[in-house]
């Protein structure tokens, strides 16, 4: 599947020759189709299921329209767009260079703890602009931080970094709670949390609207990633290193730096996705809280083909579903992990119409992959990753 | 030091071990089978929900034990059919697979309990446990070891089971084959596909044994979440042991007694947080990353998917 | 070569068995089509192959070879047509199937589980009992190895093995399981001359027991001494079948002209200058001319290495304490069989791979702290073997993938923004210039024919003050329009440039280099110069000082 660039088996058969113009054109519908239709198909699946449960899909969708939409609910919608898209456009950093960082919960959770903790002191000490400031850029080095450990044992051992950035979630997390319940906790309240932010001393909100600055930091760092990815040489970079590894060090890629770059760079967006939620909506942190954004935001990054622009929408969707299907999930008497599933069956519809989508393009809708890269069989070997040359 | 560690205090310590670490075994070795056969499996937290909810259900109504473990297996099963067709039929990328599953396990168990149950949380007897002959008596070890349900002793069993299997028998041989090189598999007349997805079944039954284990006899109630990344868990218990069943028992035990540890020591008048407590199997397992990074090993084709012709 | 003396009296020997032209054929293929997308890979296709016998199955890279064997051993399913076993028709839809109709193949790629032993790997599939019958399979090893002539250790891990030895391996299990149809697929193409010997002695002894054997290669005079009949094919057509008595009566010569005949003598109007084609494959008597035009070679040194030591990677061997010395305005070939240190060379030139001990010198000056980068921008370049795998970003259109190497230099990035303007106005140019057929520069380099990807790299590495080159295996699986352009564009080098050229091709590095040094085992073993017995000089280097005295018990 094309969503994952370097897993995807390149297509590199002398394909037949089409006339360029029709080819760009029906690509272009093609990609909206292949983005469209899984989320159709999402939903009317989940509409069956919610016939199953009883419950009236149609009540259902349209009070998350309702409620994510309508009378100015689109501005909650927006201000929940601020952490998803940048943890979003952080992962797209990653994914790109195809290195999974799995461990967005610990970064964001840490990142959190760290400036809900030294937050509240430190508005009331400087202007509020520069302690913001300040506060954004302390969340993003600490969520940079974290990725350290993962990013340096893949770039020198070549450690799986699944195992190693799920691990250090783990740790963060742990982290992040020892440090919400000791050092940074309110001692004025009874429940482990920190000091609350005075409403006055969070991110200033757009005039005459409840939408605050974090969401158009949160756009224009798409914005910029996607300058960066698609017209820099550092963006290139980590396309051809994700797209072939071995090809990125042949040409001169210096690889481990990059894999530490990006990971960086993905760490210190997830990092500044945790300083937009806490300084423009909750104002602290509380134990044991994961709001687990990473997990709903993957599937939409996916779908937008990795591309930062593209992801824009695709956020906009599920922020208006997850703060529509507040209200949806409780008029139904359903949990609102139901939008859980409506995400997992958006990625398993993506992963399908990938599939046929691939096998049209073939035009072979039937036959498996591998008939046709019998033909590259004498120019390559192509070896899985990480094996050594056995012939 | 010999005021904390008086019996009661092990004897909990060493109990709690394998109540926590029980299930995480089951899943890790289920993963061990999985990976061994090149198919990564990143969604054991759905496949283990799945069978938590389940297994609960049939325990619940069944008033046994062993329905909701046989109906664990065949949730997690259901389960991971999902990954079977997508990623070893059609060859889809495993990892986003993986991921789904564990995002719809996590959604549908949770809808699914509240649909049951509304808000209220029924909670199970306790269920099934057997007192071995005579060892049962040994002090300290025996009431902590030998008065466990009979999965657990099923459980040990079955990893050294699972050794012989890989080492001894031809489907240990081609569980290898599809993940060292499945071309190879193919070739010797094995369908890699077939292969795969029994490996991936086998997978399903036991991550979903390991969550009804986990609310039928760990918790005695089913509550949304309740695995706490347990999967994941087990994913890095499976890769720290490189595919060696042993390893994993080892592995599952420590990772058991960490997870369980505050409660033995509450128990010795000591607090300490679980948080740190919980984070300590990771901490040391970065810290033996960092140190001996180089050592790591798996198999050259996990997470490729087989397509035969394709080199 | 008194290997083949030997080889030929017992083929001699072996006309005492009944003429197999009457006896039936074990395989039959009638009427095989199949085609890919776009490409008709083999076109109504007969062909049968009888017991005591070897079938010579020849042909180009891309003539359709590998697919009918893939048919054949159930990789592939034909779109039309029928294979008969012992004149049963019979569906071959795996490569199970394939097996139990007694169909063994020997890939061309390895088969064998390097982390697993032998006796592991030979039992794979043995699925009628669940415990791995272990001494079974030891006695079994034991006969079909005497059978054969080999001895192989049951317990070694298959990926100790030398290659040679793997191919044995790789031989017995395709007869493990009783089969009376072997088929090899370009076997010699990884082996030493001394391996490829042994292989010729137990196909011999396989023909004695009554095997059927289809040998699958590109190399002529391999078809020409080892084929009891050989079919020609071309372009996923089967040009014709000599067959036995045909193969018989005619001395070497006479044979090789036939085939070439075959490959080339209806002058297919599609098949662009294919009398140079056929001058191509006869180009071996050709070689003084070519060698007799005169090399000025100057007296600058363009590249040395300085008893250069790198890492070997996996089982393939890096270097020890390598020597070379190239001046400009010369080409220096570098024959080895394939896994004797190529890649580490070419890594340790191109700054891939980082120097253990000594030197490399790039005009004269100490590069080995430099990396790729930097030695690129000097004009060091490495051409690689792995277009696809490590050359290519295939996702990446052409015009990209000719300035992989250059990401973020000016002038065609301003402080690390891309100058897409200037990036197509130059590839347009390359393109244009290297011949590299492409219906855009916007196309993705990896929808590209082999060829064509090859040219695409060609232009990356012999443009923007390219200097001194590193070729590895620069015509590996090359249609030969393209492989002539190729070896043009190497001879060019002369003027004013350099070469390296790394090869496993020995007539290719015979027709191109000024020199030819040998690698064996990550040594410089020797030095040739191209001439009249340069050949079998290069052969007998390759073998090595370490295996000699096996070579000549094996011709005694």
């Amino acid at each position: 599947m094309s969503a994952v660039p370097a897993r995807e088996a390149m297509p590199m058969v002398d394909e037949p020759m089409r006339p360029q113009r029709s080819r760009t054109a029906t690509r272009a519908l093609d990609l909206l189709m292949r983005s469209l239709v899984p989320v159709v198909l999402a939903l009317v699946a989940g509409g069956i299921l919610l016939l199953i449960l009883g419950r009236d899909p149609l009540q259902f969708y349209s009070d998350i329209w309702h409620g994510g939409v309508q009378q100015g609910s689109w501005q909650d919608s927006a201000v929940r767009m601020a952490p998803l898209l940048l943890i979003a456009v952080g992962l797209i950093f990653v994914f790109r260079a195809n290195i999974w960082n799995l461990g967005y919960d610990g970064q964001f959770l840490l990142a959190a703890a760290v400036l809900s903790g030294w937050g509240p002191s430190l508005v009331t000490h400087v202007p509020l602009w520069l302690a913001m400031t300040i506060l954004f850029l302390v969340a993003a080095a600490v969520g940079a931080a974290w990725t350290l450990v993962p990013a340096g044992l893949k770039a020198i051992y070549e450690t799986n970094e699944i195992i190693t950035t799920l691990m250090m979630s783990f740790i963060g997390v742990g982290v992040a709670n020892i440090l919400v319940k000791g050092p940074f906790q309110d001692p004025s309240v009874n429940i482990p949390q920190t000091k609350v932010l005075p409403i006055n001393k969070m991110l200033p909100t757009i005039p005459s609207t409840r939408i605050h600055v974090g969401v158009l930091v949160a756009v224009a760092a798409a914005l910029v990633a996607y300058y960066v990815l698609t017209r820099t040489a550092f963006g290139l970079r980590i396309q051809v290193l994700g797209a072939n590894p071995r090809a990125a060090r042949h040409v001169g890629v210096q690889v481990r730096k990059l894999i530490v770059s990006s990971f960086l760079v993905s760490g210190a967006l997830i990092g500044a996705a945790a300083a937009a939620d806490i300084l423009g909506l909750w104002g602290y942190s509380r134990a044991n809280w994961n709001p687990a954004y990473g997990d709903t935001v993957i599937p939409f990054v996916f779908l937008a083909r990795l591309n930062p622009l593209a992801v824009i929408p695709f956020i906009a969707f599920y922020a208006v579903l997850s703060t529509g299907g507040d209200l949806a999930a409780q008029n139904a008497n359903l949990p609102t992990d139901f939008l859980l599933v409506l995400v997992a069956l958006i990625l398993l519809f993506m992963t399908l119409i990938e599939f046929v989508g691939r096998r049209r393009e073939l035009g072979q809708s039937y036959l498996p992959e591998g008939l046709r890269e019998v033909f590259r069989k004498p120019l390559i070997r192509r070896r899985p990753m990480g094996t050594e040359e056995t012939a | 030091m010999s005021s904390i560690f008086h019996q009661t205090v092990l004897t909990a310590l060493i109990s709690g071990g394998i109540v926590a670490g029980v299930p995480l075994m089951l899943t890790a070795i289920g993963e061990t089978i999985s990976e061994r056969a090149g198919v990564l499996n990143l969604g054991l937290e759905g496949m283990m929900l799945v069978g938590a909810y389940v297994g609960f259900i049939g325990a619940y109504y069944g008033h046994s034990s062993w329905l909701g473990f046989a109906l664990g297996a065949i949730g997690g099963m259901l389960a991971c059919s999902f990954m079977i067709v997508l990623c070893v039929w059609l060859g889809l990328d495993q990892i986003v697979v993986g991921i789904a599953i564990t995002l719809a396990g996590e959604g549908i168990t949770s809808v699914l309990q509240q649909a049951q149950f509304g808000t209220s949380y029924p909670r199970l007897g306790a269920m099934g446990e057997v007192h071995i002959p005579l060892l049962h008596r040994i002090p300290v070890v025996g009431p902590a070891v030998f008065e466990q349900h009979l999965l657990v002793y099923l459980g040990v069993v079955l990893v050294f089971v699972l050794v012989w299997v890989f080492r001894h028998t031809n489907v240990g041989l081609n569980l290898r084959a599809a993940g060292e090189k499945p071309e190879a598999l193919d070739a010797a007349g094995v369908s890699v596909t077939g292969t795969r997805s029994y490996a991936v079944l086998c997978t399903g039954a036991l991550a979903g044994i390991g969550g009804a284990y986990l609310s039928i006899i760990g918790a005695g109630v089913f509550t949304p979440f309740m695995t706490q990344g347990q999967g994941y868990m087990a994913i890095v218990i499976c890769m720290l042991a490189r595919g060696r069943p042993a390893w994993v028992l080892v592995a599952s035990f420590l990772f058991g007694i960490c997870l369980s540890i505050t409660t033995a020591l509450q128990l010795a008048g000591i607090n300490i947080s679980t948080d740190l407590v919980n984070m300590l199997p990771f901490i040391a397992i970065m810290v033996a990353l960092v140190l001996f990074g180089r050592r790591s090993y798996l198999p050259p084709a996990l997470a490729i998917p087989y397509v035969r012709g394709a080199r | 070569m008194s290997a083949a003396a030997h080889l030929s009296s017992e083929a001699a020997g072996a006309g005492q068995r009944p003429p197999s032209s009457g006896a039936a054929p074990v395989v039959e293929l009638i009427g095989i089509s199949k085609a890919f997308p776009g490409v008709v890979a083999n076109d109504d296709i007969s062909f049968d192959v009888r017991r005591g016998e070897v079938h010579c199955l020849l042909g180009e890279n891309g003539a359709g070879k590998s697919t009918l064997m893939g048919i054949l051993s159930g990789i592939q399913r034909p779109d039309a047509g029928q294979i008969r076993v012992d004149g049963e028709a019979v569906d071959i839809g795996s490569p199970r199937d394939a097996l139990e109709l007694g169909i063994g193949t020997v890939y061309q790629h390895s088969t064998l589980i390097p982390a697993l032993s032998v006796l592991d790997n030979l039992m794979l599939g043995d699925t009628h009992k669940l415990r791995l019958d272990n001494e079974g399979a030891r006695k079994r090893l034991e006969e079909i190895g005497s059978t054969l002539g080999v001895e192989v250790d049951p317990s070694a891990r298959a990926a100790d093995l030398a290659l040679g030895r793997q191919q044995q391996v790789e031989i017995v299990k395709a007869l493990w399981r009783g089969s009376r149809l072997l088929i090899l697929d370009e076997p010699t193409s990884m082996l030493t001359p001394q391996a490829v010997e042994e292989l010729y002695k137990v196909l011999s002894r396989l023909k004695e027991n009554g095997l059927a054997v289809i040998f699958i290669t590109h190399k002529l005079h391999e078809a020409a001494f080892l084929g009891d009949r050989i079919s020609v094919l071309r372009r996923g057509q089967l040009i014709g079948t000599l067959d036995e008595s045909a193969v018989k009566s005619a001395t070497p010569d006479q044979l090789e002209q036939r085939i070439v005949d075959m490959m080339f003598g209806d002058l297919a109007p599609s098949l662009a200058g294919a009398a140079e084609l056929k001058a191509d494959l006869g180009e071996a008597e050709q070689l003084e001319a070519v060698q007799a035009e005169p090399a000025p070679v100057s007296a600058d040194e363009a590249l040395t290495l300085e008893r250069v030591s790198v890492r070997g990677e996996g089982s393939e061997p890096g270097l020890d304490d390598v020597s070379l010395t190239l001046r400009m305005g010369e080409v220096l070939g570098v024959a080895g069989v394939d896994g004797n240190g190529q890649r580490a060379l070419a890594e340790a030139i191109s700054g891939q791979r980082k120097l253990q001990r000594g030197e490399v010198k790039f005009l004269g000056a100490p590069v080995g702290h430099v990396g790729v980068t930097g030695r690129q921008k000097l004009g060091l370049r490495y051409l690689t073997d792995d277009r696809l795998g490590e050359g290519l970003v295939p996702g990446l259109p052409v015009s990209m993938n000719i300035f992989l190497k250059l990401i973020g230099e000016a002038p065609f990035w301003r402080q690390g923004r891309i100058r897409k303007s200037a990036i197509d106005a130059r590839s347009k140019e390359l393109v244009e210039r290297f011949d590299v057929r492409t219906p855009s520069i916007d196309t993705r380099a990896g929808t590209l024919s082999g060829g064509n990807i090859q040219k695409v790299l060609l232009a990356r590495e012999l443009s923007f003050d390219s200097k001194v080159v590193v070729f590895h295996k620069p015509t590996y699986g090359l249609d030969l329009k393209t492989t002539q352009t190729v070896r043009q564009m190497i001879r060019d080098m002369r003027d004013g440039k350099a070469a390296l050229v790394i090869s496993t091709d020995l007539d290719e590095l015979l027709e191109v280099s000024d020199r030819i040094a040998v690698l064996s085992r990550g040594r410089i073993v020797g030095e040739v110069k191209p001439g009249p017995g340069a050949a079998e000089e290069v052969g007998r280097l390759m073998i090595g000082d370490v295996s000699l005295g096996a070579a000549e018990g094996a011709a005694a």
